[in-house]
């Protein structure tokens, strides 16, 4: 058993990699990050950067046969689920950690009701059929279904987007897992049911005390339920912090840029700033810097010495050589950002959206 | 007698048939794609004509698949044979509503003139009682293969499409040999090893009749396997078989059935050709394709004996073709591409 002191998940050096006809694609690629128990934390990113790799990882969901896990460490309190043999591993999911997916269209089972699918999320993991059957009908009620004994007879397809990632969420939730995954949990539902899903993730993991894993492209979800952020780019993390301090001062210039793009009250009228280019293919990731091409301050080092996460073990660690003291002839920070334009409007825009965190909500 | 041979046994098997079928289709109607299949069978009046037609000779099976043992005879007589037996056995060929032999150099009078609508074959049976008595064949033929096919397909196929890899490669080479062999050798050389009879003939069709319902069920576990669904399974701790057995069999198996009734009516016509190479089912059990075999020689004779030839046929045309409406017509009610 974990000890009281001891994170309830620590991702170590996690690598994933994917056999493609035009090489291996590291979509993982060295992420590493800690959830403490009872605590939000958001991953953020492009799409394609990896983030929905990572959390299929941990429950070792990887597509297969061209997935696999290189290499790294998945540290549930205490044990390192890579290795659990594939029952153990079967006994971990949905019962200690559960996961909810994106489409909450299609990921129900569409020949079946809603009660059968919350009733086996249970009796697999050794619940019997009546106590199932009681639970099922309090949690559709705890998730905030209207007509919950109703609703337990109905097929997917007799309910709307929100109800089923209500649903979702409820399934998830019936083994009273430690933690929740939600991978994208509200991106394809409409703005005011996104805000409610959230709100009821929330209060779900007040009484429960779970820890939820949050992955988004959205920085506004992210500033409203997160306590810890990591910004992942290209497979690997390129920043990470508390939330409030991602937000007053981002320092990595993929954050910064990402806090550039936001719409923003002081900013009305101007064009939203874009981040050039797009994120690399997964074979072939630029050779230091992942970063590097699309970058308003690159160096020349940037090329050529692949940026570690510095300072190693505190709370604000950046994977960039802006500030790693140990770069010879390193650009000057302040000096880098007089000259790049772009780059003083992000600092100045960075931080009124750290002043008020709920202007940033975009795209919700 | 043993107990496996005695009236009780022969009678409980429909029974048992029947019941399941019942069983199923009430079950079935529980789901919403079922249910919505069957109103639009029923809005569809040729797949309704289809139905009724299969049901007619389902019925005519029936009741050729009840009876008890005739205390005189000693062997058992059927409710068919029955409703059959005020017919007398006639010496020998006779046409359609005639009332005199064909075939003979003296023609005799029958003695039921005017009421073999059929004619009489060879031996003096009558020719439409001898076609009746054929859809049972036809029906143990369809259905009994298919008992013994599908579940050897969807296992290989489920199993293919879902671990890939080595299991994919062994299965996939399995069947692409099987089916790169003329199925007619092969059907020839099975009945040869497995001997002549019903049991038999439906064990080598079976053998030979697997792959392409296996790659069907392959395929489909593959798309299947990927869909969200699946993995949020997967994600709440579902092991492999009852994932393969309650999550993904049931989604496949509209297509399954689909395709199980597509295959009914080519089993029919393969019974029909193996009896015409002579290793069919024993003469003695009344097939279409025993008594299409005895036409090639009666069509050489003169006069033309047609009946027999022609009974046949189109017993086995029209049910056919009742098979394949009716199949189609349960694609288009729930073929999700078909679906709004």
């Amino acid at each position: 058993m974990a000890a009281d002191n001891e994170p309830l998940l620590q991702v170590r050096n996690l690598r994933t990699y994917f056999k493609t006809p035009r090489g291996t694609a590291k979509a993982v690629d060295g992420v590493s990050f800690t959830l403490e128990k009872g605590k939000t934390l958001g991953i953020v990113g492009e799409s394609g950067c990896g983030k929905s790799m990572t959390a299929l990882s941990i429950l070792q969901l990887v597509p297969e046969p061209a997935g696999y896990i290189e290499d790294g460490r998945i540290l549930f309190e205490g044990r390192d689920l890579l290795d659990l043999t594939w029952e153990q591993m079967r006994s971990v999911r949905g019962k200690d950690i559960a996961m909810i997916f994106q489409e909450p269209m299609t990921s129900l089972n569409p020949v079946y009701t809603i009660g059968w699918q919350l009733r086996e999320s249970m009796q697999i993991h050794g619940k019997d059929a009546d106590a199932a059957e009681k639970r099922a009908l309090d949690l559709l009620r705890r998730v905030g279904l209207s007509d919950p004994a109703q609703a337990l007879r109905q097929y997917p397809h007799e309910l709307s987007g929100g109800m089923r990632q209500r649903v979702m969420i409820a399934i998830a939730l019936a083994n009273q897992p430690k933690v929740l995954i939600a991978d994208e949990p509200t991106t394809a539902l409409d703005v005011t049911v996104q805000a409610q899903i959230l709100a009821l993730i929330r209060e779900l993991q007040d009484e429960t005390d779970m820890s939820v894993l949050l992955i988004t492209h959205d920085l506004g979800i992210i500033a409203e339920t997160a306590d810890d952020v990591c910004v992942m780019y290209a497979g690997q993390v390129v920043e990470s912090a508390p939330t409030r301090d991602l937000f007053r001062d981002p320092r990595h210039p993929y954050t910064k840029g990402l806090f550039a793009s936001l719409p923003a009250r002081n900013r009305r009228g101007q064009d939203l700033a874009t981040l050039e280019g797009t994120v690399p293919e997964a074979t072939k990731w630029p050779p230091a810097c992942r970063f590097a091409p699309r970058c308003p301050f690159r160096w020349e080092s940037c090329d050529t010495i692949v940026p570690q996460a510095k300072p190693p073990g505190s709370d604000r660690p950046v994977r960039c050589h802006l500030y790693d003291p140990e770069i010879p002839g390193r650009p000057d920070l302040a000096a880098a950002e007089r000259e790049h334009l772009a780059g003083d409007v992000t600092a100045d825009l960075a931080a009124s959206a750290a002043a008020r965190p709920k202007d940033a909500e975009v795209g919700r | 007698m043993n107990f496996w041979q005695s009236d009780f046994m022969f009678n409980a098997v429909p029974v048992v048939v029947l019941v399941l079928l019942a069983w199923a289709f009430l079950q079935s109607r529980k789901q919403p794609l079922w249910a919505e299949a069957f109103r639009r069978i029923g809005r569809n009046r040729l797949a309704l004509v289809a139905f009724a037609v299969i049901g007619f000779y389902g019925a005519v099976a029936l009741l050729d698949s009840f009876g008890w043992t005739d205390k005189e005879s000693q062997s058992r007589v059927t409710l068919l044979d029955r409703a059959f037996s005020g017919l007398p056995q006639e010496r020998t060929y006779s046409a359609p509503f005639a009332s005199m032999t064909t075939g003979e150099p003296q023609p005799q009078k029958l003695k039921a003139p005017g009421r073999h609508p059929m004619g009489t074959d060879g031996v003096g049976n009558d020719v439409l009682y001898r076609t009746f008595k054929g859809a049972r064949t036809a029906f143990i033929i369809g259905g009994l293969t298919s008992l013994i096919s599908t579940p050897i397909a969807l296992l290989m196929g489920m199993i293919a499409g879902y671990y890939g890899k080595w299991r994919d490669d062994i299965i996939q080479y399995v069947y692409t040999v099987l089916s790169s062999v003329p199925s007619i050798l092969l059907l020839i050389t099975l009945v040869l090893v497995l001997g002549r009879g019903l049991a038999q003939i439906c064990i080598a069709l079976g053998i030979t009749r697997w792959v392409g319902l296996c790659r069907l069920a392959r395929g489909e576990t593959l798309k299947h396997r990927d869909r969200e669904y699946v993995r949020g399974a997967k994600a709440l701790g579902v092991s492999d078989f009852r994932l393969l057995t309650r999550h993904i069999l049931p989604n496949m198996l509209p297509i399954v059935i689909i395709s199980v009734t597509l295959g009914f009516s080519g089993l029919i016509l393969s019974e029909a050709v193996l009896s015409y190479l002579g290793i069919g089912v024993d003469a003695e059990i009344g097939s279409w394709g025993n008594m299409i075999d005895a036409a090639r020689d009666e069509l050489a004779r003169e006069p033309v004996i047609w009946w027999n030839l022609t009974a046949a046929s189109v017993a086995m045309f029209i049910l056919v073709l009742a098979f394949n409406v009716f199949g189609d017509a349960l694609r288009d009610a729930i073929d999700p591409r078909l679906r709004s």
